[in-house]
């Protein structure tokens, strides 16, 4: 086969592997990771409110949001709280995991996108803080009002006031020893017609906010709902068989290698273009089998269907995966 | 230089190599594969001092500049035209021409209309029309394949699929030429095109209006149009850029196509070998598509602007400086490819920079691959062999690569 000569220097190998190069605690239980492609390569592109998978040793698998800055394409940034009751993830990020570690990760992407709006109300609660840095910082950029209501447990545990307390009065900040609950009305009655409210926190907060907003304009209101996913087949980190049913091909693909690199070599050309998950071109009907999604592309409801994959960079939770190739 | 930050700021230390050669020349336009590389050999950055515009030619700068959008930005423009400091003829793209923020909203709600999970929906239908087709040039005799194939079929299903009015569908062809001509200096390309650009402009924008776009296809299924604006409905982007969505479907969804299927049935007119080995298997007609676009690069280039003093290998492209990329050039670049002026399927030509490449890479490319692949299904059927009857001609334009007539007969 002739083709191309020079690699990518997309990594596309095993979807993304990042190298922690720093690690700090910001606030009482928060540390933030910062994570590098380890050959120092650029990183899939993001947009404020995305998140990434990241796999945790035990094929645990944890999402969390870049609150970094998308302008450094080197780097991702994310904040983690330290749950002492969750379900294990943080507490290994906390306390296991180490500057030069390597961690697998998937994505970015979003379903939390920020949309165009007249001003903007941003409310976090304690950790959900993160999704909505970058979304002030665009906000700003793009040159449109906004405001952000900020509640802690403690101002001691509300990660990056510091940096927030830059933006002067358009924020504020509650911690709950001091304040009480976020007084969510008057923050909604303080708004003008044309405002979008983004809010990202625990499940009551959520819930709060939605009921308020119940009666605005269709799409006014936007959260962001992490659901864990009790439901997910475990990450695997061994090799899996693919058949491709209409070429009657079966590869093994080991660790390491793409299920597009593993198909390409068997000698069945699958069209691809940026290797990162992000353009679609490779996308290919999956007929059974669970696949394990990585790419930045398909939503919720697409993942859970289970009927495509993107092959660069997404993998198989199950032992085989027939595919319409 | 491997990737895009390696991109420095730091001072030249060679002289920046230079060329003189006005790449919208008619003479480059009818052919520029020599002067592709001689651009290419002369270094990673070349200056073109007939416009005082950088260059880039070879594969790996343009593929981590394009990628690169933090240094090489589209908000000032992405034809010769500096933003920063001249008016353009029309209001800039939300799609081609902005940066993120800006570009997030339009590409983030277009991107899952132009899926290939959504393009499902219309993947029988369009094979169905191809067969249609196919029946009604079989017994022609000689044909034109641009004007009795290439511009044929794209016009009858994309803009059905848009949910364009049946009247009046050819002023999409002179649209996107002059379009892309504008994207060039003011030559007599452009000139061309002026004396009726006003009326279509106008005719193209009444057609983004809501109530100018049917609301489904015959199907049922929901029209492009109909979802752009249903996607302002919920709030994900305004009211306002609704209509300048749908444009860009007409600027840059009917010629680039019409283009790439010319481009299509030329290589296999040219390769008659690779036609059997389609015939042979069918299955291989979305790589032949990929592979057509690699060699003739339908869209041969973009200008991107430096967002800073950018060091490219010796050179420095300096800031605010315009940077032409040659997707032509870099899709036969040999230190890429091996044997690049070569129409190969057993080549994978992925990676290929024909559509660009990073966040704005082209968002109708799905639907460019899909109507290439209903077409020539439907041709590698009938057809025994594409053959050549007469010279063809060149059609030249500023962006585009491009014939102007295919003389051809087709044997069943």
């Amino acid at each position: 086969m002739i083709g191309r000569d020079t690699e990518f220097d997309a990594c596309a190998a095993d979807a993304l592997t990042l190298e922690v190069s720093a690690k700090a605690i910001i606030a009482d239980g928060v540390c933030q990771l910062t994570l590098r492609e380890p050959g120092g390569h650029r990183l899939p592109d993001w947009t404020p409110g995305s998140h990434i998978d990241v796999i945790l040793p035990g094929d645990r698998v944890r999402q969390y949001s870049l609150c970094g800055d998308r302008w450094d394409p080197l780097i991702y940034q994310i904040a983690v709280l330290r749950e002492a009751d969750g379900r294990g993830g943080s507490l290994y990020i906390h306390d296991e995991l180490h500057v030069g570690d390597r961690l697998r990760t998937g994505g970015p992407r979003t379903n939390f996108a920020l949309v165009p709006a007249e001003r903007y109300l941003f409310i976090a609660g304690g950790i959900g803080i993160t999704p909505l840095l970058p979304m002030i910082h665009q906000t700003q950029v793009l040159g449109v009002e906004w405001s952000l209501l900020y509640g802690g447990r403690s101002a001691r545990s509300m990660a990056f006031l510091p940096q927030l307390s830059y933006y002067g009065d358009r924020v504020t900040t509650w911690p709950q020893d001091e304040k009480g609950l976020l007084e969510l009305p008057t923050a909604f009655a303080a708004q003008p017609a044309g405002t979008k409210v983004y809010c990202c926190g625990p499940a009551p907060l959520l819930a709060a906010v939605e009921e308020i907003g119940a009666d605005w304009p269709k799409g006014s209101i936007r959260i962001e709902r992490f659901i864990p996913k009790t439901a997910h087949a475990p990450v695997r980190d061994d090799p899996f068989e693919v058949h491709l049913q209409r070429s009657n091909v079966t590869v093994t693909v080991p660790p390491g290698t793409s299920v597009l690199d593993a198909v390409t070599t068997a000698g069945v050309t699958v069209l691809s273009s940026c290797r990162q998950g992000i353009c679609g071109t490779c996308e290919i009907p999956v007929i059974s089998g669970t696949p394990d999604h990585r790419d930045s592309l398909l939503n919720d409801d697409e993942r859970a269907r289970g009927d495509c994959m993107l092959v660069c960079v997404s993998r198989a939770c199950s032992n085989r995966l027939v595919l319409d190739l | 230089m491997s990737k895009a930050h390696d991109m420095s700021t730091e001072a030249p230390t060679a002289p920046q190599p230079s060329m003189n050669d006005d790449p919208f020349s008619h003479d480059i336009l009818e052919n520029p594969d020599d002067f592709h590389r001689r651009l290419r050999d002369a270094g990673p950055l070349v200056y073109l001092s007939r416009h005082d515009v950088y260059a880039m030619g070879r594969y790996e700068q343009v593929h981590a500049a394009l990628r690169d959008w933090q240094s090489f930005e589209s908000a000032a423009g992405v034809g010769l035209s500096n933003f920063r400091y001249e008016k353009p003829w029309r209001p800039p793209s939300l799609l081609l021409e902005t940066n993120p923020p800006h570009h997030d909203a339009a590409r983030a709600v277009l991107s899952p209309i132009l899926s290939m999970r959504a393009l499902r929906g219309l993947r029988d239908g369009w094979f169905a029309d191809a067969e249609h087709l196919v029946d009604e040039i079989a017994d022609r005799g000689p044909l034109d394949a641009v004007t009795d194939i290439a511009q044929v079929f794209p016009l009858r299903v994309f803009p059905d699929a848009v949910g364009i009015s049946e009247d009046c569908r050819e002023n999409l062809l002179a649209y996107g030429d002059h379009v892309f001509n504008a994207f060039g200096p003011s030559n007599d390309l452009v000139a061309k095109g002026m004396s009726r650009i006003a009326a279509i402009s106008s005719w193209v924008n009444s057609q983004c209006a809501r109530d100018s776009l049917a609301t489904t296809l015959p199907d049922g299924h929901p029209t492009f149009g109909a979802q752009i604006w249903a996607a302002a409905d919920r709030g994900d982007i305004t009211y306002q850029q609704a209509p300048m969505i749908v444009r860009s479907l007409l600027s840059a969804g009917v010629d680039t196509t019409v283009h790439s299927i010319a481009a299509l049935l030329y290589v296999f007119a040219a390769n008659h070998d690779q036609w059997d080995r389609l015939r042979a298997n069918p299955s291989l007609a979305r790589v032949a598509f990929d592979e057509a676009v690699r060699l003739e690069s339908p869209v041969q280039t973009f200008f991107r602007t430096a967002t800073r003093s950018i060091r490219v290998g010796d050179a420095t492209v300096p800031d605010g400086k315009k940077i032409l990329m040659f997707l032509g050039s870099a899709n036969r670049d040999p230190r890429a490819w091996t044997q690049p002026d070569r129409f190969d399927l057993t080549r994978d030509p992925s990676g290929h920079v024909g559509f660009g490449m990073g966040i704005h890479q082209c968002i109708g490319q799905h639907v460019a691959r899909l109507e290439a692949e209903a077409l020539v299904t439907a041709m590698v059927k009938r057809f025994r062999r594409i053959e050549l009857i007469d010279t063809p001609r060149r059609h030249h334009n500023n962006t585009l690569r491009a014939w102007e007539s295919l003389p051809i007969a087709l044997t069943t």
